[in-house]
């Protein structure tokens, strides 16, 4: 187990690449702390508004852990599983567009032929007045 | 959007050691790096102070300021970066707007070959090291002119990388020595831009007009290497003009074609860099000097004072004439950088790795574009320094006006008289009655042809300088007269008969005797006398 963990730690910066920025599990016991919750729904605006569903995320990342059975020292990180194929390029030519009305009818509220948002963010306060998260 | 703080501090670590320098803004010792080598050898300029308080108090350090600049081009072309729907300034709202554009399901972006080729271009004209595989990447952030929640950017591995920038600084006495700075260019990254959202505060909403979201642009990360506002400004300048030559961009900065953020902080010299704000909403070249100058002397006096420094954004109020906090902007923002799974490498080739046989719809050569990239602005000057013996201060002043180069030109290919008479009628008179007068090249009264006219009457002596300078100002009142008729109707020709101006000369002598025995004793300025 904890060799594991240390060769996961010497993974990260592997490639030279800049890094994005990782969430590498340090304890690699499986639970997620309310401070990861907190941030993970400011970032994404999903609601884990349940213990359920904080056990669920807990379950979806220990079945994906799994992957770290596989030995891949050496191994050149792939980009995608697209990486082989050829990127089309395609001629500058105008061939889409003028469907406002369209698109239009997909939105809530139009003024205008403008879509309609809320002023800004919503402010992070409205986010904290919500149901303190229940997290055992 | 800000930039994520691990980026910068990483950079301003690496950067300590190349801040070294007691000098000023405008006299720098070269900095350690490849660019030392160009700038060596150039003589330093008066000495100017680095930035001082208002108060001088005893043993105060100087500071030094230092400005990162990432500048968005808009990519000139007929089609967006990722889809069909086209590029154009001003249109009804959304009408520019494909599905892939407003983020349906079910739509994938494919790249546009001109976006690439724009890319490429710039990136050589820049001295940059094109990657020949480069990736795109999600860039995530909830806004409401971003709808599929993430901006297709080229993060691990961007197009080009590693180039310079070369501008000239007006210093000297009069301002007409020019001397050549370089900045380093990090890299040059595609991107996507985003739509464009108005705020209706009144009703508490926000219009969203998706027509500009997709469009191609250009990132150019500047190194910090710039240390004040008419550095970045000049800089700037010259990179807007790279890109109008390439026609890559028409980098119009009124048209939102070009925009620019600064990164800007201070501290001593030898001493380790000092928080950084960042600094938007920043469109015009002027604004730029001006809120970059302003936010130094801003993060000065606050230091000073005992204050901190917030790595926050601000925004220059051009009214005011100061930067403010944004209140919008979060502390750190974590973008989620992830590979766009839509999107295979992008693979570029030069003469010896095209593969045989390839499409060539398909593939993109950098050394056939780097053979068909035009004249860039810097060649330019030297070819007219070198073809009309100007100085190299004029081609800059040339260069800078827009159109100016082009009314030059016409002016020589339709007279006779010698280039740096034209040079010298150009820059001086028509500029500054342009200037005076606050009109763009494109709005002057004299067309080329009527200068050319007139400097072909002024080589063949058939008027003097000074009526010249009248026939010019005749010229600019716009009253549709050539030249020619000007000096005929006000008579302002050179007389040629000898017999008349002997007549003429013999009368004036009469007229003024006195005149003339002054002049006889030995005082030639008694002429002044006569009119």
């Amino acid at each position: 187990m904890w060799s594991r963990l240390v060769w996961l730690g010497l993974r990260a910066p592997l490639g030279g690449r800049q890094g994005f920025t990782s969430k590498a599990d340090p304890q690699g016991s499986g639970r997620i702390t309310a401070q990861v919750i907190e941030h993970l729904e400011r970032l994404a605006l999903v609601d884990f508004g349940s213990c359920e569903a904080v056990a669920r995320l807990e379950k979806a990342i220990a079945f994906a852990d799994r992957l770290r059975a596989v030995d891949t020292d050496g191994v050149e990180p792939m980009e995608s599983v697209l990486e082989d194929r050829c990127l089309y390029l395609r001629s500058d030519n105008v061939v889409e567009g003028n469907c406002a009305d369209e698109l239009l009818q997909n939105s809530h509220r139009v003024v205008e032929e403008y879509f309609v948002a809320p002023p800004g963010n919503i402010s992070l306060a409205k986010l904290d007045e919500q149901e303190p998260f229940p997290h055992s | 959007m800000a930039a994520p703080m691990l980026r910068w501090v990483g950079r301003g670590r690496r950067w300590t050691f190349a801040r070294v320098d007691g000098g000023s803004c405008h006299r720098r010792e070269a900095p350690t790096g490849s660019t030392s080598n160009r700038i060596r050898g150039r003589s330093s300029v008066a000495q100017q102070p680095l930035y001082t308080t208002q108060k001088p108090r005893k043993g105060e350090h100087k500071w030094a300021a230092v400005v990162g600049l990432e500048i968005h081009a808009q990519i000139s072309s007929n089609s967006k970066l990722f889809s069909g729907s086209q590029v154009r300034f001003s249109a009804p709202p959304n009408s520019l707007v494909s599905f892939f554009d407003a983020s349906l399901p079910g739509t994938l972006p494919v790249l546009n070959r001109r976006c690439v080729e724009a890319a490429v271009m710039t990136g050589l004209a820049l001295n940059c090291h094109i990657n020949k595989k480069s990736l795109f990447d999600r860039k995530h952030y909830f806004y409401a002119d971003l709808p599929a929640g993430y901006q297709i950017t080229q993060q691990r591995l961007p197009i080009a990388v590693n180039g310079s920038l070369t501008y000239g600084v007006c210093a000297g006495k009069k301002q007409s020595q020019v001397i050549p700075k370089t900045v380093r260019i990090k890299q040059i990254q595609l991107e996507q831009d985003s739509g464009k959202s108005l705020h209706d505060d009144l009703r508490s909403q926000t219009l969203i007009d998706l027509n500009r979201a997709g469009v191609g642009l250009l990132e150019v990360v500047l190194e910090p290497d710039l240390s004040c506002g008419e550095e970045a400004a000049t800089a700037v300048r010259e990179l807007q003009l790279i890109l109008q030559a390439l026609g890559t961009s028409q980098a119009n900065m009124a048209e939102g074609q070009l925009r620019v953020d600064a990164n800007i902080s201070v501290h001593h010299p030898g001493e380790p860099l000092g928080v950084r704000t960042e600094v938007k909403n920043l469109n015009s070249i002027r604004f730029l000097a001006k809120a970059i100058d302003y936010e130094i002397q801003r993060q000065i006096n606050e230091l000073e004072n005992g204050g901190e420094i917030l790595n926050e954004t601000r925004s220059f109020h051009y009214q005011l004439g100061c930067t403010m906090s944004m209140r919008d902007k979060e502390g750190k923002q974590d973008y989620r950088f992830m590979p766009e799974p839509n999107l295979p490498p992008l693979v570029l080739y030069d003469a010896t790795s095209l593969p045989a046989g390839a499409d060539p719809q398909q593939v993109i050569n950098i050394d056939q574009i780097r053979e068909t990239l035009p004249e860039l602005p810097s060649v330019t000057r030297e070819r007219l320094v070198q073809q009309y013996g100007m100085l190299l201060e004029h081609s800059f002043t040339l260069l800078n006006e827009v159109g100016l180069l082009e009314f030059f030109q016409n002016v020589m290919k339709e007279t006779r008289a010698e280039p740096k008479k034209v040079t010298s009628w150009v820059l001086n008179t028509f500029l500054g009655y342009l200037k005076q007068q606050n009109l763009a090249v494109s709005e002057s009264p004299v067309t080329p042809s009527a200068l050319a006219e007139l400097l072909d009457m002024l080589d063949s002596r058939t008027i003097s300088s000074a009526a010249a300078k009248q026939v010019f100002e005749e010229l600019w009142k716009r009253e549709g007269k050539t030249p020619g008729q000007i000096v005929s109707e006000k008579q302002l020709e050179l007389m040629e008969d000898r017999g008349a101006l002997e007549q003429l000369c013999h009368s004036m002598m009469e007229a003024h005797p006195q005149v003339v025995m002054d002049l006889k004793k030995g005082n030639p300025r008694a002429i002044r006398r006569v009119r």
